[in-house]
């Protein structure tokens, strides 16, 4: 009898053991020493806001977030775009099931490689001495290699595009699949064009698909500090970047409160994309 | 990976049967194969006596083995060092490679878990203090004598003035065997024993620059807009901001290695507004980074450490370490004791640290285009027309080897900035530490951030 009881907490106990010691422990320990308080060689236990107060006040934090939301922004956007016509395109003009799998495996073969490797790679091709300059110099199209396509706002966002489509593409993909195909016989029936089946019928059907990828897009660009690092050539900032370096310098309750923060803020971005989308129907 | 390197040098030891000594066998119990042990006991049978006479080493470490664990930077951790002390002393060296950051922080708060402190001067001003290193009595260095003065009194020769920043003199001699505190001159208490040194300057395309580079200042060109690059370690690349702002006549520092509030505010204001400028390219954290913004040609003019400017040319690409007329900016690391080291363990440190000045690693370190503690021992173990090469600054009349035996430069070549005396001699100022080292990186974050 007893054993039936507890059976369910036995069943859950694993995943919540794991939960705990891998995700709740490590969360409480960054929260707990961003109170400490630290010198350049070593962190103190101490109840301190400094890190906090230094944070939050510096022009360059806020410089930093908003740049970093910068990023988000135009790459959720991008993502989202191009994530949702190839999504589109698999699911409703691709007409075999077979072929539909065979492309959107093709979609993930760049994950087979390393993340880092698919953004470096990027380098040599856009450089000034690249192979892009190359040959549009070649083509006579310009007389002056493009200095903007490497180590700038357009590398990071492009690299930031080309790490994390697949991102939205997969769920939206998954989500197009599921949207029975007779409402939209039936939108066509009842007269609706095209373009009025795909916002009346296709989009809001769609949206925990979209919900689901924002929240991959958002929380990783938030988080990204080695594609912003590589691309701009270190010229730019982004939050995750600015953690690595206090992180390198030592400053490690410093770091822990920006952690904070930023954990903070993807949480009510996430928060905010679930008041819109019920994204429970998805799953 | 010690398991490894014993490994090697048992089987290189039972196949070449060369200079071996009774040392080689010392890590029977540390796991050397059976085989490799009975070759390794021949080869010893035949060359223990001969092979202690030549090196003049005793062979306690063969029956009691040792292992010393050394950590610090990239630089002077290198393999062939820990293979060459195993053959030569019996001594089994962990290294372990980590940036200054986290060898400063390590050296501070976990004490227990090195011998030996390979770290470089500016770190020791900073963590000495903490108590974890114990200062090591010259008598029983071998080679006192004969270390490069510029570690001892300062003066390279008796009239050169000492540069600014953290310059090794410094913070090379505490005042007792307990002490902590740093001593004006020279005691008998050293805290670290230098090993490794150089001169910094900004390295150049000499095909791409289109004109001779004689200043710091030249980095500020218009003509090099968006074609240049600084390295972004705090407490590194403001010593070369530092150059170049005084070079500009920005500003004049009292002292650029300890600078007040106010020369650091101009400083990071001047690199902010050159920066928006649009005057860099990049700025580069590792070595690799600092290559291939070189040699792809994204820069044409910027920091540089001497290796990566050998390792752009080894590309076939020209490349030149340019001296400049304000001088260099120079570093330099050395070997700190554990403080819980005794006994058996500090006898070996002390006997790994004579071996390193006594000739063999100077020449390996001289070859790469550093500079070793003590000259006179590097020199038997270079060729002459090495040594011309690497120390006089003469035009080389053969082939310049790497260690591992690579072309450097060809027949004819000579080193950029000429002689150790020219170049050492011509040292501006050192990497440090400043008092105001916190408020300094928070101002570069914001530069980089800008």
């Amino acid at each position: 009898m007893t054993l039936y009881r507890i059976a369910p907490y036995l069943q859950a106990a694993p995943l919540t053991l794991i939960l705990a010691a891998f995700l709740v422990l490590p969360i409480a320990t960054i929260v707990m020493v961003s109170f400490w308080d630290y010198d350049s060689i070593q962190i103190f236990p101490d109840f301190v806001f400094t890190n906090y107060e230094e944070t939050i006040t510096s022009p360059v934090t806020w410089r930093t977030y908003l740049n970093t939301l910068k990023y988000t922004v135009i790459v959720w956007a991008v993502t989202l775009l191009v994530g949702f016509w190839v999504a589109y395109y698999l699911a409703f003009h691709i007409r075999s099931a077979t072929m539909q799998m065979v492309l959107f495996l093709v979609c993930t073969i760049p994950f087979l490689t390393s993340n880092i490797i698919r953004m470096i790679s990027w380098i040599p091709f856009l450089g000034r001495n690249g192979l892009l300059n190359q040959s549009l110099m070649t083509m006579g199209l310009i007389d002056q290699p493009l200095e903007f396509l490497l180590f700038s706002d357009f590398a990071v966002v492009l690299a930031m595009v080309h790490l994390y489509t697949l991102f939205m593409v997969t769920p939206i993909f998954n989500t197009l699949m599921r949207i029975d195909r007779a409402l939209i016989e039936a939108a066509r029936d009842a007269g609706a064009n095209a373009f009025q089946i795909l916002t009346n019928v296709i989009l809001p059907l769609a949206k925990p698909g979209i919900a689901i990828g924002s929240i991959f897009v958002v929380t990783l660009v938030m988080g990204d500090f080695i594609t912003v690092r590589f691309m701009s050539g270190g010229q730019s900032a982004s939050v995750g970047l600015m953690m690595a370096n206090q992180i390198a310098l030592l400053q490690y309750p410093a770091a822990a409160a920006n952690a904070v923060i930023l954990l903070v803020l993807v949480l009510l971005l996430v928060a905010a994309i679930l008041r819109i989308v019920n994204i429970r129907k998805e799953l | 990976m010690s398991q490894k390197t014993t490994d090697r040098t048992g089987a290189k030891s039972a196949k070449s049967g060369a200079a071996g000594t009774a040392g080689k066998t010392a890590p029977a119990g540390a796991g050397v194969s059976r085989r490799g042990l009975l070759k390794g006991a021949a080869a010893l049978g035949g060359l223990a006596v001969g092979g202690q006479a030549v090196t003049g080493f005793p062979t306690v470490w063969a029956q009691n083995p040792i292992t010393l664990r050394q950590f610090g930077t990239g630089v002077s951790n290198l393999n062939a060092i820990a293979e060459k002390c195993k053959a030569d002393l019996g001594i089994t060296l962990q290294m372990t490679a980590l940036d200054s950051d986290a060898v400063s922080q390590r050296v501070v708060t976990q004490a227990n878990s090195f011998d030996i402190a390979d770290i470089e001067y500016w770190i020791c001003k900073k963590v000495f203090a903490a108590g974890t290193l114990q200062p090591m009595d010259v008598a029983k260095i071998k080679y006192y004598d004969q270390i490069v003065p510029i570690f001892t009194t300062g003066k390279l020769t008796p009239q050169s003035q000492i540069a600014q920043g953290t310059a090794p003199n410094t913070v090379s001699f505490v005042e007792g065997p307990d002490s902590k505190k740093f001593a004006p001159a020279p005691t008998q208490w050293m805290t670290l024993i230098p090993t490794i040194y150089n001169a910094d300057t900004l390295g150049i395309r000499p095909d791409l620059v289109g004109r001779p580079i004689k200043n710091w200042k030249d980095i500020l060109d218009p003509a090099f807009k968006g074609k240049t690059s600084i390295l972004n370690i705090p407490s590194i690349g403001i010593m070369d901001a530092a150059m170049i702002c005084e070079s500009a006549g920005i500003v004049k520092y009292a002292d650029k290695g300890n600078m007040t509030k106010a020369e650091i505010d101009i400083t990071i204001d001047f690199l902010i507004k050159t920066k928006q400028a649009g005057q860099f390219r990049a700025f580069w954290k590792t070595f690799d980074e600092s290559v291939n913004l070189m040699a792809s040609g994204e820069v044409v003019i910027q920091s540089m450490w001497s290796p990566a400017v050998a390792a752009v040319r080894s590309k076939g690409i020209p490349c030149v370490y340019q001296p400049l007329e304000e001088g260099y900016r120079a570093w330099g690391g050395g070997l700190g004791i554990a403080k819980h080291l005794k006994g058996a363990q500090l006898d070996a440190a002390y006997e790994y640290i004579n071996w390193y000045l006594s000739g063999w690693v100077g020449a390996y370190l001289n070859r790469q285009g550093y500079y070793s503690a003590v000259l006179s021992t590097a020199e038997k173990n270079m060729t002459p027309d090495e040594w011309a090469f690497w120390m006089l600054g003469q035009p080389a009349k053969t082939d310049i080897l790497s260690p591992e035996g690579k072309v450097m430069y060809t027949a004819g070549a000579v080193r950029d900035g000429g002689s150790f005396e020219q170049r050492m001699g011509a040292v501006a100022c050192w990497n440090s530490v400043m008092d105001e080292d916190r408020y300094m990186v928070r101002r570069w974050n914001e530069f980089i951030a800008a």
